[in-house]
């Protein structure tokens, strides 16, 4: 882990708000528009650290904010949060286990919009809420499960590409080694 | 329970957080416009590379086809150019006649095509961001209609790009009446009560007694002063009572397709 990997994260955010912001078919398609943030904060949280993380948060949030009608600077909160958690406990959790990371992307993309709503509806906001809203929000956990292991996979290979790779250990050991011979 | 990094990381978004909150409304706006600006590069590769493939489209395009949608176009033209005709005899009427009678006299409204270049992102605005602002004249509150009907309006300006209420919007009210021979109710139109349904709004505070139909349009009223009057908004669908039975409010289909808007008109007095 090194420097770049902060901004491989920060990066990916940045195409999926545009990604976001670009095309509906999805939103067309179920009435909701998918949310690949939470998927890459739950794989920021439990790949660096804990400033990364809140880099991460602030950044993707800001980011998102300014292409939405929310108020700037709402959505970092949430995604601080989900990372915060995760991370706390990251060396308990399973990273490697696909079904960890589905779970994991599930819950995070279910509550990063639940605390976004709630935290619009105890200000002065008036959002899209209705009976609706569960459905987009069983959606969001749902795709964002199935997101998440993909994330995984694609920043893994992407991080690998672009960083040193640990070097392999030998079981060869100079001081085991049998000097045959005189002297 | 805590390491130290962790306490950083928590003070940090902390403290960022509250500075943004607490600025003033205008640093904010305009901070949050500066953030979009990041996006301005990948709009433009977006928008070139979408112009190329089009290009590249016409140009494969067989001589015939070609010339038959320039025969139809030219069909249509003319037609165009006829309608044209009529409708400058019928201002010219309409403005004798309110010098007639000492109405004050309309003045015509001025259009400016814009690109669609973003959606909200979030699920629960309706919003999108056009390629004009305040270099082109843009300003708050201008509406925003497409020639199947009204969009919105604008709601925030910046340099070069504006940010659109769409209908449906819980921000966005609209004045509207019925277009109707028998009927001109009028009331206001609101976002939908269901956040799933991207094509309806609801056309609320008219009254009970009132004979509106479904099938019938609605159209602006030009009551409240942002919107000039008789835009169409869209076509009533059905009529229902609200939940506790003191009021009437009718669901309303869009006329301009919202999930698909590529270009917009955005007018100016």
């Amino acid at each position: 882990m090194n420097a770049l990997n902060p901004i491989i994260v920060i990066l990916a955010a940045f195409l999926a708000i545009y990604f976001q912001s670009s095309f509906d078919l999805f939103r067309n398609l179920f009435g909701v528009q998918i949310d690949l943030l939470p998927a890459l904060m739950v794989y920021t949280s439990l790949t660096l650290g804990i400033v990364s993380v809140a880099l991460f948060a602030l950044v993707s949030g800001l980011l998102f904010d300014s292409l939405s009608a929310n108020p700037f600077g709402i959505s970092v909160f949430p995604l601080f949060l989900i990372g915060f958690a995760l991370h706390r406990f990251h060396g308990l959790l399973l990273r490697e286990q696909i079904s960890a990371q589905f779970a994991f992307g599930a819950g995070a993309s279910l509550l990063s919009p639940l605390i976004t709503l709630l935290i619009l509806l105890s200000g002065n906001n008036n959002p899209l809420v209705g009976w609706g809203t569960i459905w987009q929000l069983l959606v969001l956990g749902l795709t964002g499960g199935l997101l998440t292991p993909v994330c995984f996979w694609i920043l893994d290979r992407i991080s690998g590409a672009l960083n040193y790779q640990p070097i392999a250990q030998t079981s060869f050991r100079a001081d085991r080694q049998i000097k045959r011979g005189r002297g | 329970m805590f390491k130290k990094p962790q306490y950083i990381a928590l003070a940090l978004v902390a403290v960022t957080a509250l500075i943004i909150f607490n600025l003033p409304a205008q640093t904010m706006s305009r901070t949050k416009l500066a953030f979009s600006g990041f996006f301005v590069p990948l709009f433009g590769l977006a928008d070139s590379s979408k112009r190329v493939l089009q290009k590249t489209g016409d140009s494969i395009l067989p001589r015939g086809v070609l010339t038959k949608e320039n025969e139809q176009l030219r069909r249509e033209n003319q037609q165009l150019k006829v309608q044209l005709m009529q409708n400058a005899e019928i201002t010219r009427e309409n403005a004798r006649l309110r010098t007639a009678v000492g109405w004050q006299k309309q003045t015509p409204w001025k259009l400016k095509l814009a690109r669609v270049i973003a959606r909200d992102p979030s699920s629960w605005w309706r919003t999108i961001q056009i390629d004009v602002g305040s270099q082109h004249g843009i300003r708050p509150n201008l509406p925003v209609l497409v020639p199947e009907g009204l969009v919105g309006r604008i709601s925030a300006v910046g340099a070069t790009r504006s940010q659109v209420l769409l209908l449906g919007d819980p921000n966005m009210r609209v004045g509207a009446l019925v277009q109707d021979k028998d009927a001109r109710e009028n009331g206001i139109v609101i976002s939908s009560s269901s956040p799933l349904e991207q094509s309806m709004v609801t056309f609320q505070y008219f009254s009970r007694s009132s004979v509106i139909k479904p099938g019938q349009n609605v159209i602006t009223s030009g009551e409240g002063g942002v919107f000039p009057k008789g835009i169409p908004i869209g076509q009533i669908v059905d009529i229902r009572d609200n939940s506790l039975g003191l009021s009437t409010d009718a669901r309303v289909r869009v006329s301009a397709d919202l999930n698909s808007l590529e270009e917009v008109l955005v007018m100016f007095p």
